[in-house]
Order: C-alpha cells, then structure tokens, then sequence
C-alpha cells in the first residue's frame, strides 16, 4: 500500500481564547473535572459519615476551611454553566413531540428547570427532614 | 471492532451521567459542599443520614449516579485534551480517562457498601 501523508496544519494551543464562543465550548467541556470533584467530594462525606460521628465533624469542619470553600464555589460556577448548557442543548439533541406536534425548544428547556426544582426539594427534603 | 461496539455504551454513559449532573449535583453540591459545613442550614442528623443512606433505593440510585458521572467525566475531558489541548496520544489519553473513572466507580462501590 501506499502511504498517503496528509498534511495538518499545526493549531495553536490557545485557538479557544481567540473567540468568546470557544472559550465557553472549553470552559463547558472543563466542568467535566469539576463534577469528578464532587464525586470524589460526595464519596469522602458518605465514607467520614459511615466512620462516626467524630468522623462526620471533621469532615464539616475541613470542608468549612477557606480553600475548600473557594475550591467549591468555583466548582459550582462550572456546574452551573454545565446544567445551562445541558438543558440549552436538549432540544437540539431530542425530539419531544406533545399531540403529534413538535414541542417548541423554550418549552423543553422550561421543562428541564421545572425537573430540577423538583428534584432539588425532594433531595432537600428527604436529607434535612 | 471492539471500540465500535463499546463507543455508543460510552455516549449512552455520558448523556445519562450529564443529565444527572444537571439534576441531581446542584442541591448535593449546595448542601454539602456549602450550606451545611458554613452553618447555612443545621447538620443533618448522623443517624437520619445513615438511615437513608442504608436504603437499598439510595444505594442503586447513588451507586447508578456516581458510575454515570464519572464517565461522563472521563469522555468529556478526553476530548477536551484531544481538541482543547490538541493532546493526540489518544490511546493513552482514553487509558488513563476511562481508567481513573473505573478506579472511582470501585471506590463508590466501597465507600457505599461501608455504609449500606
């Protein structure tokens, strides 16, 4: 066989800071290491309460030092421009059809908010109850 | 062969684990992360915790969860090496991706059946 080489033209490692709109695709597609963090957040919290109650108190307490804090304000910054752009970009990914007829994208958007109030209250209740 | 087959698992993986993310992590991560370790709201009760954690449901549901979210994880920062970063070791970056979030679903498996 032959070898084809194909020339790629080299392509700067900062291209996303060129333009506003590929800055937020990379700052979207980094909320991926922020949610990593709060598994791995999540899963310290259940272990520290499974220990003891001694256990549970120091994890509050660390997760109450300043770093932390600023650490997990700027994760939910990046969390929240991901449910943003994940309910922005469902009806573009899904056909939800009401009667037969197509369901207007700023319907299927105003869905997914009503979804996560939902949510929000049930886990809210079922925690702090 | 095989990557074709398990690519679309991987898509499937990572829609489910987005829209969970969206649904569910907000409230968690207000909660837990802020409200309860500054005082907001009052600490929930070890007790109460450990009794809704003990529930089968909570068990399949957050096992579910954090398997879902840490592929999605994974696959979207392996492309975002692969486009943001221009990183083109794709192999090793999928390894390395991928493997991480086995690690963490073992650790989840773990850590939930310390307190089920």
């Amino acid at each position: 066989m032959t070898e084809v080489r194909v020339y790629h033209r080299p392509v700067s490692v900062w291209w996303w800071t060129k333009k506003r709109s590929y800055f937020v695709f990379v700052m979207r597609e980094l909320s991926s290491i922020f949610i990593a963090w709060f598994v791995v957040y999540l899963l310290v919290l259940i272990a520290a309460v499974g220990r003891s109650e001694a256990a549970y108190q120091d994890f509050l307490d660390w997760a109450g030092t300043p770093w932390v804090v600023v650490l997990n304000v700027v994760a939910s910054l990046f969390l929240v421009l991901h449910v943003v752009t994940w309910f922005n970009l469902t009806p573009q990914a899904m056909v939800v059809r009401l009667r037969g007829e197509r369901a207007p994208a700023a319907m299927v958007i105003a869905s997914q908010y009503v979804g996560l109030a939902v949510v929000s209250a049930f886990v809210y209740w079922l925690v702090t109850r | 062969m095989t990557k074709r087959r398990v690519e679309p698992f991987v898509w499937l993986t990572f829609s489910g684990g987005g829209v969970l993310a969206a649904v569910f992590l907000p409230v968690l991560v207000l909660l837990f992360g802020l409200a309860v370790p500054l005082g907001w709201v009052s600490r929930p009760d070890r007790e109460h915790l450990l009794a809704v954690l003990g529930h089968p449901l909570t068990f399949l549901f957050l096992l579910g969860m954090f398997v879902a979210l840490l592929v999605h994880s994974a696959h979207r920062f392996r492309y975002t090496l692969y486009d943001g970063l221009q990183l083109k070791m794709t192999r090793t970056i999928a390894v390395l991706c991928y493997g991480v979030a086995v690690v963490g679903s073992i650790a989840a498996v773990v850590v939930l059946f310390t307190v089920a």
